[in-house]
């Protein structure tokens, strides 16, 4: 049982709208029907504005628990990415205690079953308190359920430790999921290295930072035949590495966040602490490229990276703030309304890289729309503007990129799991 | 039109990127004529009685903390100086409520000099005041730019055509980062000149030209050295082999500036490392009318900040710039010194 949340009853109800179910092929106006948890009919002639579309799957969270709970909790965070129509989310384990023993995994899942809004899994770490030396007991820690491992927000320094890592978890069945970053050039860096960093004195984090690391795991993927997911591009460098991987068939996913694929380094100038993440913003061909492998599948996945910080750690001066903005509340309407109205990205792509392709590449159950399968469905009003505020976040942070932007599409409804777990 | 309607919002200088030409020309103007005013025998203006200035220093600094307060002083402000050594800061009070303290006593100006990028645009979120920063990071200096392109003018007669050379750690430089901004903005070109390690990739878009031989200081009008940091050569950091190899390849010495070429140097100085002594006392060294020109320039960016109208909230409307000039600083009566 990798996902678990609260217990609580199955839900009957009747949707109406226009169904988008990319990875299904389906669009077209339907009335779902969902009995006790189950789509049980689907039927033509909805009406209504509403676009009803497979549950996201966001495979990386910062739940911040245990440890800094005053940042997150797993009620918070999961109410914050129900809000933002997630039917499923994987936690990382950098917490205070790191998830790198079955003990402390599983007074999480323990408290998952408490808490926890929508269905949750809860990665591990790839070395004992990611520390880079000793791997965790990873085959313990996948009995108990752990969905993935990761030791994300560090990468894996040592090219041994990560090949044992990698030989190591055929034991496991799960994938290991990578933060690329040679410490040894990005550190003392802040942001991007280029015009802006050398404007701005900032401490440059170049994209080699990254894409040799991302060249080196995928070696190592390649060489041992193991399945690796990389986290958060954001280095063109990066995506040719990649694309290069997948074409001699080397068994490999990778995520880009919305940050990512809508801003460039040129928000830095701001020197806002909310623009601040690591991997940083980077240029406009570094963009460029991340929207065409995700237009073309390469990066088959969407994942906001929600990296809750105190209020009081975001309002320094941008140098000694801590990287990382909040997500979950604002990934869908950012990307509408940044890539898909401008006709940048299509609506199906994103819907396909926010659902269906986290689902594949953490072995996951795709949400789908169609009779006889559990309901995980968001429901999204395509008019609707808002405005994103501080005061409108179930998350208990509100570190966002976005405060103060008006948006375009708004997640009116989730249901996870056959229950409804979100209404507007 | 719509600029025009635009909210007034309170001004600030925090960058030079901030600023247009007509901005720089203006605060440079005003400073000519209050060093024309001080060199009359008065040495203490009306022109901000009754305002309050108050410098918070999170850096060691002589010249620019004396010359804020000095300048603070001589416009007849209340001023008050906050250094991080002996204040809350060493009981670990954030900036945020450092600022917000400082605030409540309700200061026309608050002069900010921090450690960190982006200290002063967080100061300016956080108050009603306005914000000059006087340094944060590798970031900006802007006040210190302003002084360097007063005491060229000064000297050369001119800035719009000015060559100059900025020699040595740019990397490092908030002085170099803000120097190449002015220059650009009033019409001079210039040219960055150091050890490949210490000129980041990207500097060029400031509109700049680069170059790692000191040879290329030979067609500038004014030589600027920047300091040389002993930590640049800490193990771990690698920026250079050694001192004596960058002196040997980048140091001004007498040899190395041609006639009619002027030399700066933002202080303080290491002496026989990046400025041969004999040039740091000769003749052609603006050192201490670099000094000088930092007290005029900072009484002209406190008298522009607290009495000009915002920038860059609106686009200029063609005659509304028209010269609101330098004059209404010298109004009122004098103070006897």
């Amino acid at each position: 049982m990798i996902l678990v949340c609260r217990n609580g009853r199955a839900d009957t109800l009747t949707l109406e709208g226009r169904v988008v179910a990319p990875a299904q092929g389906i669009d077209e106006r339907l009335r779902v029907t969902v009995d006790d948890g189950v789509i049980v009919r689907l039927e033509p002639g909805g009406d209504g504005s509403l676009a009803i579309v497979p549950g996201f799957v966001d495979p990386h969270v910062h739940l911040r628990t245990p440890g800094r709970e005053d940042e997150e909790t797993l009620a918070t965070g999961t109410a914050a990415a129900a809000a933002g129509g997630y039917c499923a989310i994987l936690a990382m384990p950098n917490t205070d205690p790191v998830v790198d023993s079955a003990a402390v995994l599983g007074s999480l899942v323990e408290r998952a079953r408490e808490e926890a809004v929508v269905p949750t899994g809860f990665m591990a770490a790839i070395t004992q308190g990611q520390r880079g030396e000793g791997l965790s007991e990873m085959a313990e820690l996948a009995e108990a359920g752990a969905a993935a491992f990761t030791d994300d927000g560090r990468p894996v320094e040592s090219a041994a430790v990560l090949r044992q890592a990698l030989r190591y978890s055929e034991l496991t069945d799960r994938p290991l999921a990578l933060h690329c970053e040679e410490l040894a050039l990005s550190r003392g860096g802040h942001v991007h290295e280029g015009t802006v960093s050398a404007e701005l004195g900032l401490g440059a984090y170049p994209s080699l930072a990254e894409s040799v690391m991302v060249e080196r795991d995928l070696a190592l993927a390649a060489l041992e035949e193991r399945r690796v997911h990389l986290m958060h591009l954001s280095a063109r460098e990066s995506v040719t590495a990649l694309e290069r991987a997948l074409a001699s068939h080397v068994p490999a996913t990778a995520e880009v966040t919305p940050h990512h694929l809508v801003l460039t380094d040129d928000a830095v100038r701001t020197l806002d602490p909310n623009v601040k993440m690591n991997p940083p913003l980077r240029a406009a061909d570094d963009r460029e490229a991340l929207r065409d492998a995700l237009r073309r599948g390469a990066i088959s996945c969407i994942a906001t990276d929600h990296a809750p910080h105190a209020r009081h750690e975001k309002e320094v001066p941008f140098e000694e703030a801590p990287f990382g903005v909040t997500g979950l509340e604002t990934a869908f309407a950012s990307l509408y309304t940044r890539l898909v109205l401008p006709g940048v990205v299509s609506l199906e792509t994103i819907l396909e890289r926010l659902s269906a392709g986290p689902a594949r590449a953490f072995g996951l159950t795709e949400p789908r729309i169609e009779v006889g399968a559990r309901a995980n469905l968001a429901v999204l009003d395509l008019e609707a503007a808002w405005t994103v505020t501080e005061d409108g976040f179930r998350s208990r942070s509100v570190n966002s990129w976005l405060l103060g932007e008006t948006l375009r599409g708004r997640v009116v409804r989730t249901i996870a799991d056959g229950r409804e777990v979100f209404a507007a | 039109m719509a600029e025009l309607l635009a909210p007034v919002v309170r001004r600030h200088l925090l960058s030079i990127g901030d600023l247009e030409r007509e901005d720089v020309e203006r605060i440079l103007d005003t400073a000519t004529s209050l060093a024309r005013s001080l060199g009359r025998e008065v040495k203490r203006l009306p022109t901000l009685r009754g305002r309050t200035v108050i410098n918070v220093f999170y850096e060691s600094s002589t010249r620019t903390l004396a010359s804020f307060e000095l300048a603070a002083k001589r416009l007849s402000a209340d001023t008050m100086s906050i250094r991080s050594d002996g204040s809350s800061v060493e009981k670990g009070e954030s900036l945020k409520d450092t600022a917000l303290t400082l605030a409540a006593y309700g200061p026309d100006v608050i002069v900010i000099r921090h450690p960190s990028i982006g200290a002063a645009q967080l100061v300016s979120r956080l108050t009603d005041a306005h914000v000059v920063n006087a340094g944060d990071g590798k970031h900006q200096h802007p006040t210190q730019a302003l002084l360097d392109l007063y005491a060229m003018r000064e000297a050369l007669g001119r800035l719009d055509g000015l060559h100059v050379a900025v020699v040595g750690d740019v990397q490092h430089s908030r002085v170099a980062r803000s120097l190449v901004q002015a220059l650009a903005l009033v019409g001079a070109r210039a040219t960055l000149v150091g050890p490949p390690t210490l000129l980041p990739p990207g500097i060029e878009a400031l509109g700049c030209a680069v170059s790692t031989d000191i040879g290329a200081i030979s067609d500038a009008d004014v030589v600027y050295a920047l300091r040389m940091q002993r930590e640049r050569m800490a193990p771990g950091e690698a920026f250079l082999p050694s001192l004596r190899e960058y002196t040997a390849l980048y140091g001004i010495t007498p040899e190395r500036v041609r006639a009619g070429q002027v030399v700066m140097h933002p202080g303080p100085m290491n002496r026989g490392v990046e400025i041969d002594p004999r040039v740091a006392d000769s003749a052609v060294a603006l050192v201490t009318d670099q000094v000088r020109a930092g007290l005029v320039v900072r009484m002209a960016v406190l008298y522009d900040v607290v009495a000009q109208r915002p920038v860059r909230e609106r686009e200029p409307v063609a005659g509304e710039r028209e010269r609101s000039d330098a004059s209404p600083v010298l109004t009122g009566t004098p103070d006897a010194a």
